[in-house]
């Protein structure tokens, strides 16, 4: 297996890495007592009691870490464009909103071990000097707001949260923050609107929320798996994160395999890891079946075939590709699927999602689902097919860079990129008789039942 | 039908708005505290939720309006959300969606009839990615995780639910109604944190491997990060 981490020592370097994961298998993980026994909250203590602010801000841009909620802005720098001069308050807002379809990382994390998150609050909060820092975690997650909420609590009565934190005269406080379901809140002006209880609907920018965010105060949004790997970096070192990845890549990352494989599930891997190698670790495609398309990071990342599967999962790679590597949330769907039924599913829901205030996405996510939902029942003649595939590119070239913020844009990638790989499979949808598939076929259970594939 | 907000669920409501340094931001959970006392989203909850946040009921039924977990019309005790979403619906939660509409004779957002001898009643809606593609098809109950669902096990699941026998959520506790499921996330605890796995098995598939392999993250080299 082709090895992506470059390690001092020399032995062979390990293809899977479990940092964030490592403690998920312990007895009672999400405990504060399990957390501590497995070396938790030590990089708290060190910070606190010998380093600045500035020196973790340091760290973590030393280490090359890169938002993992989508885009892959550098975490350090967003922390060190927050004015220090400026008096209001500072905030730092956690973004575990996690609704991209196919994105299932953050949710597990905080239910495993919601500690590693709470310690990543309370050293990216001082190190940006914040009092005050919120947990927004989607609604539809009870369990998980429950665990949140519990090691808040055990981390309160710790002395981890409140004032003069293990004497160093630090204070924060911390609060976990259910929403109520709209995948829009997990923009970042959008959250914030909506942790001020209002409409989430994105904001202007600038100013961008480092000056002017939560309470049009200095504020820092990070994604739950950005905010939990900073412990790991006070406590190990910026060399140690960066010893991991590729040259622009940095460090360790959670994968999420889900869909036809034979093992779908976590996967913490140094980024530049392949497709290739990851279905192999886990037994590959379900049997009798091969790949057909998938995501690399989520719906809103354009679709990839089998020609892909030797591309480095990194950054700049995925980019190369015409994709990008997005949440790197891995969904997998082999030949039984009509990628067409695929494509229109997640319009669908970016139509649904849409929180109307612009127009090139409101009207523009509609007009495809029209179309989308014509085309695969088979509703156009076939001599008008080529005419209807230029109208949704048409129709995404409206959207795209026209639309108020990013969900627009993504709404655009499965459509876009699957006319560009499966021009025929759409147009035969019009041969007579709508989707040629059948979609018994592609259910979990198909292969146990035995139906016809 | 619903209970008024007696003097402890306002008190409770202005505690929510004490959580926060602008009150306002206290509205999302207020609401989600509204149902779990109304069953729903009343006028009544718009009121007095807008009268401690000092806003017009207007601005407050704007929010609410906007939030697919907020309901106008009551849900069952155990409202049954199947994650249609693509990963899951290709994966069977299409199936499974059919199966159920059909078993409980309801369509989208509603809920089913209570029968002679029911000791409690189910609603069903259908729901987008809900972060459990690993575990598809998806069954979500009262927003706990009923992972790897099939249409035999999830008719199954609302007939238990219906007949009052306990089911316990596979990556959770015993399953609560409703509205118990909304005060937690109005921000008071239950108690149940401890119930349940720390992680489901498919979230540990990577971890296993490694752990098989020998694998692991690299050591800290002496003298750095320390
Ligand atoms: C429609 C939309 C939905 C988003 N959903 C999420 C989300 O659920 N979680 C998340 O961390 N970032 C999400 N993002 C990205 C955030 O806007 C933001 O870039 C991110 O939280 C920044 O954190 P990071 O730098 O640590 O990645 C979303 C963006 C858009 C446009
Ligand atoms: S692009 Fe869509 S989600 Fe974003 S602001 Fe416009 S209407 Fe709202
Ligand atoms: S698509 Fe159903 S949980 Fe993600």
């Amino acid at each position: 297996m082709v090895s992506t981490s470059s390690t001092d020592g020399g032995a062979a370097p390990s293809t899977l890495t479990p940092v964030l994961t490592d403690n998920w298998d312990a007895e009672r993980s999400w405990t504060l007592a399990a957390y501590e026994a497995g070396g938790g909250y030590a990089a708290l203590r060190k910070a606190l009691s010998t380093l600045q602010p500035d020196e973790i801000i340091t760290m973590v841009k030393d280490s090359g870490l890169r938002g993992r909620g989508g885009a892959g802005f550098p975490t350090g720098m967003k922390w060190s464009f927050i004015p220090q001069d400026n008096p209001n308050p500072k905030y730092l807002v956690v973004n575990a909103d996690e609704s991209e379809p196919g994105t299932c990382k953050d949710i597990p994390l905080m239910m495993a071990s919601p500690h590693t998150l709470v310690e990543g609050v309370i050293l990216s909060s001082y190190a940006i000097r914040a009092n005050h820092a919120f947990i927004y975690v989607r609604g539809e997650v009870l369990h998980v707001v429950r665990r949140l909420r519990a090691a808040v609590r055990e981390a309160y009565d710790a002395g981890h949260l409140g004032k003069d934190i293990h004497g160093s005269g630090y204070d924060l406080d911390l609060v976990i923050h259910a929403g109520a379901g709209a995948y829009i809140c997990g923009e970042e002006t959008a959250l914030l609107d909506s942790l001020e209880g209002r409409r989430g609907q994105p904001r202007l920018r600038p100013p961008f929320p480092a000056v002017a965010g939560l309470y049009a105060s200095p504020t820092v949004i990070n994604n739950v798996e950005s905010i939990s790997s900073v412990p790991s970096i006070v406590a190990n070192g910026a060399d140690w994160f960066a010893s991991m990845g590729t040259e622009k890549s940095k460090g360790y990352v959670i994968y999420s395999l889900s869909g036809h494989v034979k093992r779908p599930g976590q996967y913490e891997a140094p980024l530049g890891i392949t497709l290739r190698e990851l279905l192999d670790l886990g037994g590959g495609m379900r049997d009798g079946h091969e790949l057909k398309f998938w995501t690399p990071g989520g719906s809103s990342t354009p679709l990839l075939t089998p020609e892909h599967l030797d591309m480095p999962l990194d950054y700049e790679s995925v980019g190369a590709a015409g994709s990008m590597l997005g949440t790197r949330a891995l969904q997998i769907f082999d030949e039984t699927t009509c990628v067409v039924r695929a494509v229109l599913r997640w319009l669908e829901f970016y139509k649904h999602e849409s929180c109307g205030k612009c127009t090139p996405c409101r009207e523009g996510t509609w007009w495809l689902v029209q179309n989308l939902a014509k085309l695969e029942k088979g509703e156009f003649r076939r001599d008008e097919g080529e005419q209807i595939l230029d109208l949704l590119l048409d129709q995404c070239d409206n959207i795209l860079g026209r639309a108020f913020c990013a969900l627009g844009d993504g709404a655009t990638s499965p459509v876009t990129s699957s006319v560009q790989y499966f021009r025929d499979e759409y147009l035969a949808h019009l041969d007579g008789g709508g989707c040629p598939f059948d979609p018994a076929a592609s259910t979990a259970w198909a292969v146990r039942e035995g139906v016809k594939q | 039908m619903s209970e008024a907000l007696d003097s402890k669920a306002i008190e409770e409501l202005r505690q929510i708005a004490g959580r926060y340094p602008q009150a306002r931001s206290g509205l999302l959970p207020m609401l989600h505290l509204v149902q779990s006392v109304q069953g729903r989203i009343t006028p009544e909850g718009i009121e007095t939720c807008a009268e401690i946040l000092g806003i017009s009921a207007a601005e407050v039924s704007g929010v609410a309006t906007f939030y697919t977990m907020y309901k106008r019309r009551p849900v069952g005790d155990y409202h049954v959300g199947v994650c249609t979403n693509t990963l899951c619906a290709v994966m069977g939660g299409d199936a499974i969606f059919e199966r159920l509409k059909d078993h409980l004779g309801v369509g989208n957002d509603e809920v089913a009839d209570e029968r002679a001898g029911d000791k409690a009643t189910v609603s069903l809606e259908h729901v987008e990615c809900n972060a459990a593609c690993d575990f598809a098809p998806v069954v979500m109950v009262n927003w706990e995780f009923m992972d790897n669902q099939t249409p035999e096990s999830a008719t199954q699941l609302v007939d238990d639910l219906r007949a009052g026998t306990p089911v316990q959520s596979t990556r959770g506790p015993r399953l609560c109604t409703w509205r118990e499921a909304e005060r937690v996330l109005a921000g008071f605890e239950d108690g149940l944190a401890d119930e349940g796995p720390a992680a489901g098995p498919a979230s540990l598939v990577g971890l296993e491997i490694a752990r098989e392999q020998g694998w692991t993250a690299p050591a800290t080299a002496p003298g750095k990060g320390e």
